[in-house]
């Protein structure tokens, strides 16, 4: 199926969980991500599946919780204020080392806020999963086809390491429509992962699944195990793109909806006699340090463009550790800053060096 | 090659439905292409905005703050969006509502009174059809005929008793605006 399709983010996002076998949804409906449940509610009775509208974000992520536990590919999605109720649901998962996708189309906060698009929850996604010495694992697309792409790969990644994965977007992404290209959709796993409940078989010991360790030592034990996943993912699932110049002056790091607008900015500014070049993190936990480390050598200064007051900002500096200064770009609320404003911003960096 | 267009109307007279064809279009082409919807949430008279952007590559960033063309359908339309489109840009304006005075001379404006146009044709609904029809003859990203398939593949089976209409009003816009340039 090499054709291409016109998708918007919401429904590539549903698609792409579907093909890769995912089977049960458990969601509450929020602004913009409304599509989602609706295509899972459409599509999954097609292919045997389970679709619940639970009656809250608590209630859907402990249906996650649920099936997880029975090793099956689950879902849910919903928006920054609906992520925030399933965060002590998610920390219980992580602890006990449970996979899951969950799926966060960041609108304008804090609050209710509003439905324009907002990068604001970035602490939300790399530091929380409510309480405790645990994180979600993180990615975030920035097309309608990397929505399908990633959604996919995230079943894989989170089974692979035992932990809930977070695909972080926000509304432009989710609305906006673009050509994808798709694969067969492929049956759910027949067997489950060692680790499953599920009734117990002649001669397998009993599968528990819990996040109750009253035993200090043992909760150290767990927690160091999960620890050492996450350095496997360090390893393993460091994920980032670069576009630009060759040899850059100015450096911009930004992900998501706003890598796409600074995609634009860079090109522009190189153009107008500025060497501009972009790195762009896919995965941000774990987070490409590496690569923004080696450019901060080698730039004069880092332009960091976000959607929010300054939270991703705090990653790229604790990467750069002072080789470079880095400058912040936001735009919040819901409101989103242009392209040429960014480009703009560049040569005036340059203009000041 | 990136063609960036804006349009903006009120809700109802299918800024939006205009923009997904033309993005259909745009992919049928073998372009690279996003649309991308703001809109509030009242389903008639409220603002409806899309960009569409087209490229030979990547497409980069979906939004323009100076796009190079508008499709604008209404007075608000012009009033709102007018003062950003790029010097020397193209803006192809429904005078059925907006008129024929307009506050800049640095660009290239296609005025098409497309209500009244489609009134004739017997389609009221049909004024996106033919600003859009207008929009594709005078800019060379896509061909009419492009647009009318895309018009077929996007418009549900169900719907498809409206094609000729639409059709018809693609073709009439598009007249328009070469009578207009000539």
């Amino acid at each position: 199926m090499n054709e291409r399709k016109l998708m918007s983010g919401n429904e590539a996002t549903a698609e792409g969980a579907i093909a890769v076998g995912c089977r049960y949804f458990f969601g509450y409906p929020i602004t913009p991500q409304n599509k989602i449940p609706e295509y899972m509610s459409e599509h999954l009775p097609e292919v045997g599946g389970v679709y619940v509208q639970a009656e809250s974000e608590v209630a859907a992520i402990n249906m996650v919780y649920g099936a997880a536990s029975t090793g099956a590919y689950v879902m849910t999605t919903s928006s920054s204020p609906g992520i925030s109720l399933m965060q002590e649901g998610l920390s219980y998962m992580i602890g006990s080392e449970l996979p899951g996708v969950v799926v966060n189309m960041v609108r304008g906060g804090p609050g209710l806020g509003n439905i324009g698009p907002a990068q604001s929850d970035y602490w939300l996604a790399t530091r929380g999963a409510g309480h405790g010495d645990g994180r979600c694992l993180t990615f975030a697309p920035f097309s309608v086809q990397e929505l399908y792409d990633w959604t996919g790969r995230s079943f894989t990644i989170a089974q692979t390491y035992r932990n809930p994965v977070m695909i972080l977007a926000d509304a432009v992404l989710a609305n906006m429509i673009e050509p994808c290209r798709m694969h067969e959709r492929r049956e759910h796993p027949k067997q489950p992962p060692d680790w499953a409940v599920g009734g117990v078989r002649e001669g397998r010991p009993r599968h528990i699944i819990n996040s109750l360790y009253v035993d200090l030592p043992e909760e150290e034990q767990v927690n160091l195990r999960i620890a050492r996943r996450y350095e496997q993912a360090a390893t393993e699932e460091v994920h980032f793109a670069e576009y630009g110049h060759e040899e850059p002056q100015i450096l911009v790091c930004a992900y998501g909806i706003s890598a796409r607008i600074c995609q634009t900015a860079v090109q522009r500014a190189t153009e107008a006699g500025v060497p501009t070049r972009l790195v762009r993190p896919i995965s941000l936990f774990p987070f490409p340090t590496d690569i923004i480390a080696q450019w901060a050598d080698r730039v004069a200064k880092i332009l960091v463009v976000e959607l929010s007051m300054g939270q991703f900002v705090e990653d790229v500096r604790l990467a750069v550790e002072g080789r470079c200064p880095v400058e912040l770009m936001s735009r919040t609320g819901g409101m989103m800053m242009m392209p040429e404003e960014v480009t703009d911003r560049i040569v005036q960096m340059a203009q000041s060096d | 090659m990136r063609e960036e267009v804006y349009m903006a109307g009120m809700g109802g007279q299918g800024v939006l439905l205009a923009g997904q064809i033309l993005t259909q279009a745009a992919m049928l082409a073998g372009l690279e292409v996003s649309w991308f919807p703001l809109y509030s949430p009242e389903v008639r008279g409220g603002r409806a905005t899309c960009t569409v952007v087209a490229a030979d590559e990547e497409v980069g960033s979906p939004a323009a703050g100076h796009p190079a063309a508008m499709i604008l359908m209404d007075k608000i339309a012009v009033d709102n969006h007018l003062g950003r489109v790029k010097s020397g840009g193209l803006v192809v304006v429904n005078s059925s509502l907006a008129g024929e005075e307009f506050s800049r001379d640095d660009l290239r404006i296609v005025p098409i009174p497309a209500n009244d146009i489609a009134t004739e044709l017997g389609g009221e609904r049909a004024v996106n059809m033919v600003l859009l029809g207008g929009y594709v003859e005078v800019t060379e990203l896509v061909t009419l005929e492009a647009t009318e398939q895309a018009l077929r593949e996007v418009i549900p089976q169900r719907h498809h008793s409206f094609l000729p209409v639409n059709v018809a009003a693609l073709q009439r816009g598009a007249q328009c605006a070469t009578n207009q340039i000539s």
